[in-house]
């Protein structure tokens, strides 16, 4: 079993376009929540969202790349870049051989098939444009990071709900510790914030109209963002050699089903996914000293989650941190544990734990140190990232300090 | 007893009967959801078809049951809410 080192990190969501102004933004638990701009919010009844501002597609990419990228690969694109800029790996040699891509995304090229609905249904035509399937197929992302960087190992796409990028990532770990690939690029993204994006989710009752907040026994809900993180995740003695600077180390995996529900999450599918990553870990409960949580905001998921936490931990659950970063960035759905795993690299690394924001009323079925609303220096050694999907898929992941 | 609303009322227990699996004549007033056995997917699944057959908009977010305006507390209580609602559309 090989360790398995983070070299390289990027990220673009309603915080920053880059990992630096993301941690800056979590240290100053700023909220990147606002009114949601696109074509017929109007007609919507959830109107706020975690939208990436600023965003100008064409001064990243050329007129060809715009054809083919959708918003979700685009974002992907822009995380990648910093991602392998910072590793400082250059895949184009052999090293690529043995190297790929996997991601994870919900839905993928949502923008387009909404564009493409509108065309046909509502204006009526007759035609589309000719690249529709190559842009909004879920792995058209992980495909275009493939020939961008000459990744020719194993490459693909995960869609587990809200657990994708945390399945991805998970995947991906497993891969480089078993020696079936060198290195990563890993992580996930999602572009949903469009009319059908939203509207699909307003159905369900479960969005929040004003703001997310986690554990607050006044939340009402989760908040959608939008964006992506992507990670190089490389052979420990690999990247030690060629003297990287190693950012963290990934320690653990695990994943679990509930076998149970469509959308209510279950406690006891939380919490062995919980100690299963400790386990893989080889971590004692009292070894961690942080959790990011799933954290939504809505009144399933946080009493759920704070039960299964407690109880995996026992008594070291009182002397824990867990915040919910959804707070301020949004809920990523596909893309969310990977832009979640940087508060865990910031924790590690800068020493801060980044705030659960709008933190508002204490809720004794959420009684654990939620960090609220503002970050917190300490010195933690082992960190977790929750996923819980829709489906009852879990997925966390153990980081350790490098 | 204005005709309008004994369609309120029988439509609404119509919905409500589809979605517990039960007949019309077996869904008294008086029940709540939980005793029909209507879960949380039910209940939006209900409040989606009410929505759709009286052309209205139900104010109600699954995550705060008890603060919603639209009483679900039993049907009794979704039929005085949907009158209220179609009283208001108008």
């Amino acid at each position: 079993m090989r360790r398995v080192a983070i070299t390289g990190a990027g990220t673009i969501n309603a915080l920053g376009h880059d990992v630096a102004s993301t941690w800056e933004a979590m240290r100053e638990g700023r909220c990147g929540i606002g009114p949601l701009d696109f074509r017929d919010v109007e007609r919507l009844s959830i109107r706020i969202g975690g939208q990436v501002r600023g965003w100008e597609a064409e001064a990243q990419f050329n007129r060809q790349e715009i054809a083919l990228y959708d918003r979700f690969t685009q974002f992907t694109m822009l995380a990648a870049r910093q991602a392998v800029t910072q590793s400082g790996l250059d895949f184009r040699g052999k090293l690529g051989l043995d190297c790929g891509v996997v991601l994870g995304t919900a839905g993928g090229g949502v923008n387009t098939w909404d564009e493409n609905y509108r065309t046909v249904y509502e204006e009526g035509k007759n035609r589309v444009h000719p690249f529709v399937v190559p842009k909004l197929m879920n792995n058209a992302a992980a495909s275009h990071v493939s020939m961008e960087w000459s990744l020719r190992g194993p490459s693909f796409t995960v869609a587990t709900a809200c657990a994708s990028s945390n399945h991805a990532m998970g995947l991906a770990f497993q891969m480089v510790r078993s020696g079936v690939a060198r290195a990563m690029i890993t992580g996930g993204s999602e572009a949903m914030l469009c009319f059908g994006g939203i509207k699909a989710w307003e159905g369900l009752r479960v969005m929040s109209k004003d703001a997310c907040r986690p554990f607050s026994a006044n939340r009402n809900g989760m908040v959608q963002g939008e964006g992506a993180g992507i990670f190089v995740f490389e052979d420990w003695d690999h990247a030690a050699a060629r003297g990287a600077d190693i950012l963290a180390e990934v320690a653990g995996f695990s994943m679990t089903s509930d076998a149970a529900d469509i959308v209510m999450p279950s406690q006891a599918g939380a919490e062995r996914a919980i100690s299963g990553a400790l386990r893989d870990a080889r971590l004692q409960p009292s070894d961690v000293g942080y959790v990011n949580a799933h954290g939504t905001g809505t009144a399933a998921n946080d009493k759920t989650e704070c039960a299964a936490v407690a109880h995996a931990f026992g008594h070291h659950a009182d002397r824990l941190m867990i915040s919910s970063t959804k707070s301020m960035h949004g809920h990523l759905i596909g893309g969310t544990g990977a832009v979640e795993l940087l508060a865990c690299i910031m924790a590690l690394r800068e020493g801060v734990i980044a705030p659960t924001i709008g933190y508002q009323e204490p809720d004794p079925e959420c009684a654990l140190d939620v960090v609220p609303n503002v970050a917190r220096e300490a010195k933690v050694t082992a960190v977790l990232s929750n996923a819980f999907a829709f489906g009852g898929l879990n997925a966390v992941i153990a980081l350790k300090r490098a | 007893m204005l005709t309008t609303e004994l369609t309120i009322r029988v439509r609404v227990i119509a919905i409500i009967a589809e979605q517990a699996v039960l007949d019309i004549s077996e869904v008294r007033p008086e029940m709540s959801l939980e005793e029909l056995g209507i879960d949380s997917l039910g209940l939006v699944e209900s409040i989606f078809a009410i929505e759709e057959a009286f052309d209205i908009s139900v104010p109600f977010n699954a995550n705060e049951p008890d603060k919603n305006e639209f009483d679900i507390s039993s049907v009794a209580a979704i039929i005085g809410a949907v009158e209220g609602l179609v009283a208001r559309s108008k």
